[in-house]
């Protein structure tokens, strides 16, 4: 049976309803969540400040340093706590994700740390700790040229879908499920963040971008109307 | 996207804050175009240079700003300081009013220690701090606290008439430090006030009304230069 | 930038005052908010406020052997991590001796309490018994973290429900929760530290206070019947306390325990209804 409709009901290139607020840890230099639906994550930003060891500093400009870390009690199945193989790619994913569009040069030899907490999964852990990193990154008042949204775009049999939940990533009938998750920048529509496991045409590639830009043009609204004082819920 | 923009609106990076031939970009903005680019988190201001405000992120140091820093070690020639934000400062041994001799830096002052000193010189990563100026030197008693750095200019008011003010009517010195660290001390009671005060400006100091907000929160007797009213209070004495 | 001298000064004269910088009085503590099940895949979860203090508790559950000295109860094990994302004196990497304590005393007072009911999370004696995985966070340490992790792990574990099992394959079934509650008995034990700075005590520190503190004394106390008992204790830091400061400690915790305690015992039972 094909997919045609999607398991929870939601139309195509539709999103989970969102939560986004900016401020939530006040030792921070910047902070934020933002959640998809059942995915929620948190993001703290400390920096601009001092890189230590100094054989690690960057004469020419400061680094960003990312440490993704899911709860363990996030999952179904308790995830060992620290870092794991998985958790160390999305750290360094996300680093790259958000240093394209961070005025670097602007503080040689210096860190900006990240800290990501995913506090409850349902898939795209990672695009929300992105979504919630670039908050809490402008939040911190880092300069960017522009803001960053992150999206998973799913293959689910032969539809592209967006937002894609667990159940989807699991699908299996048909041509299976393919997971694309995409980070998008603001103005200039470029890609930061790509990512592809499953099953697609080369033909069909565009067709993803497409859905994650336009998803991604929906998430900066959110982010941005959360970085101007508004405390998003769609769940309410 | 906006054609025209609202004076002190709150931006985001990225956003398109004007567009037109005739704007100039200022301060965190970049032209793209025939748009002007927001690229930093902040208030929009200007009329054809077009510029953001921060206000958040920590304190970037200039040449010239007097800061409050925190002794955090202890060289051979003077002490590495705290002063928040992206880069630690140095106060040389040199840089003292009187002559220190090697033997007695920690005398002067050990780890913990606070300074009001001013940043002489800014290199690629490494702040320079002296203490040869008026009202600068080592602190002793009082107490620190952090505010915003962004909102220390209202904290201090035009020609330091918001300090002045809460100085006077909590009988206080205040030494406010451009990163953020402003120095209170008086006795236990005044210096709790003065430091809500001070809070209070950092909290409300984009909204109107803020000189009689807190004239009205440490109880000062608001003057008024009315001659009917001079009288009165005259005859009632 | 870390606390000034001068701050250590007017924090310890305040206090032979009576008094603390924020306006609070010796014993009393901030301000506590509890919310539950925050995370909807573990068995149950709280999220903590003191003050500007945040620490999240998640309560996991699995079957495995028992331990062979005790092969007809289920066990307990508590983590605990200050991550970065709580403050910036914290690095990433492994539990430091700061988390790996309070992940210790928090189950001291859980275990010594008998507040789990090790006995009930038998399955089969010798083979199966359900072991319970507490897993604390800060999340913002202003602090004071101790008290927060010890309440939000009681919550959790008060709110938890266990997850199905299949007897056939021996199997937890995650993902699929009964309407049963974690077997637990009326000794719920509420921790509370209480600090010393020049022998003035005092409770709940800030962390400009926790940083200036000379010692410290945990207790977790239960009042099953109208006698408190005490089931844990930790000395922290390297302060003397003398014994009449410890029954001075001891006495003052009892107080506490009564003005406190109640009206969170009473929030908790509540959330525990939903």
């Amino acid at each position: 049976m094909a997919y045609t409709k999607r398991l929870d009901g939601r139309k195509f290139d539709e999103l989970r309803p969102i939560k986004a607020e900016i401020g939530i840890i006040p030792n921070a230099d910047g902070s934020a969540m933002f959640a998809f639906g059942e995915t929620v994550a948190i993001a703290a930003v400390y920096g601009p400040k001092p890189l230590h060891p100094q054989h690690m500093q960057d004469p020419e400009k400061g680094i960003i340093r990312c440490n993704y870390n899911m709860l363990p009690f996030s999952v179904t199945e308790r995830a060992k706590p620290g870092p794991s193989r998985r958790s160390k790619e999305i750290s360094m994913i996300t680093e790259n994700a958000l240093s394209g569009v961070v005025d670097l040069k602007r503080f040689p030899g210096t860190v900006i740390d990240i800290e990501i907490m995913i506090l409850q999964a349902n898939a795209s852990t990672r695009c929300a700790g992105i979504n919630a990193a670039a908050m809490a990154l402008a939040h911190a008042g880092v300069v960017m040229r522009e803001m960053v949204s992150s999206v998973s775009i799913g293959k689910i049999d032969d539809k592209i879908a967006t937002d894609i939940t667990k159940d989807e990533e699991d699908y299996e009938e048909g041509e299976g499920a393919t997971d694309i998750p995409f980070t998008i920048t603001s103005n200039s529509e470029a890609i930061t963040h790509l990512q592809l496991d499953g099953k697609i045409q080369t033909e069909r590639l565009r067709e993803a971008y497409d859905a994650a830009l336009k998803a991604s043009k929906k998430i900066l609204d959110y982010q941005t109307r959360a970085l101007k004082g508004e405390k998003i819920d769609e769940n309410k | 996207m906006t054609e025209t923009k609202e004076r002190r609106r709150l931006v985001i990076p990225g956003e398109i804050i004007a567009s037109g031939e005739d704007y100039l970009p200022g301060d965190f903005t970049r032209k793209e175009g025939k748009n002007i680019i927001a690229q930093r988190y902040g208030l929009l201001e200007g009329d054809r240079v077009i510029k953001i405000i921060p206000v958040s992120g920590v304190y970037e140091p200039r040449r010239g700003n007097t800061v409050i820093g925190r002794v955090s070690d202890i060289t051979f020639n003077g002490w590495i300081v705290e002063i928040g934000g992206p880069y630690g400062a140095f106060l040389s041994l040199m840089e003292c009013p009187r002559f220190i001799n090697k033997n007695d830096i920690a005398e002067f002052a050990n780890i913990g220690d606070v300074f009001s000193a001013k940043i002489f010189s800014v290199k690629r990563n490494s702040i320079d701090l002296t203490l040869k100026s008026r009202g600068l030197g080592k602190l002793e008693g009082g107490r620190i606290i952090k505010i915003n750095p962004h909102k220390v200019p209202r904290v201090i008011g035009k020609e330091g008439s918001m300090i002045n003010l809460i100085k006077n009517e909590t009988q206080t010195e205040i030494n406010v430090g451009q990163n953020g660290y402003i120095w209170i001390k008086g006795d236990l009671a005044g210096e709790e006030k003065a430091e809500k005060a001070i809070e209070l400006v950092a909290k409300e100091a984009n909204s109107e009304g803020l000189t009689e907000k807190i004239e009205k929160f440490l109880g000062a007797k608001i003057k008024k230069i009315n001659p009917e009213e001079v009288e009165q209070e005259e005859g009632e004495e | 930038m870390d606390i000034p001298n001068i701050n250590k000064n007017r924090i310890a004269e305040i206090l032979e005052k009576g008094k603390r910088l924020d306006g609070r009085k010796l014993l009393d503590y901030r301000d506590i908010d509890i919310e539950t099940n925050i995370s909807i895949n573990a068995e149950g979860t709280a999220r903590v406020r003191i003050g500007k203090t945040e620490v999240i508790a998640g309560v996991k559950m699995d079957v495995q052997e028992p331990y062979t000295d005790h092969p007809d109860e289920g066990t307990l094990i508590t983590g605990m991590e200050f991550s970065p994302i709580c403050g910036s004196r914290y690095e990433s990497g492994p539990p430091k001796i700061d988390a790996i304590e309070v992940a210790r005393v928090v189950d001291r007072g859980i275990r010594e309490s008998k507040f789990i009911d090790f006995k009930k999370l038998c399955i089969k004696e010798g083979e199966k018994v359900w072991s319970v995985l507490i897993d604390i966070y800060a999340i913002n340490d202003d602090g004071n973290v101790l008290d927060a992790s010890a309440l939000a792990s009681v919550a959790a574990l008060r709110v938890a429900r266990m997850p199905e099992y299949d007897e056939k394959t021996e199997k937890v079934k995650f993902g699929e929760f009964t309407k049963d509650s974690i077997p637990l008995t009326e000794n719920i034990p509420f921790t509370m530290t209480f600090h010393k700075i020049k022998g003035n005590l005092f409770a709940d520190p800030n962390r400009d206070e926790e940083d200036t503190s000379e010692g410290r004394v945990t207790l977790a106390i239960t009042k099953p019947k109208k006698e408190y008992i005490i089931n844990a204790m930790q000395k922290g830091d390297v302060a003397l306390i003398s014994i009449d400061e410890l029954e001075q400690i001891v006495k003052e915790s009892e107080k506490l325990y009564d003005k406190i305690f109640p009206e969170i015992d009473k929030k908790i039972e509540k959330l525990t209804k939903k």
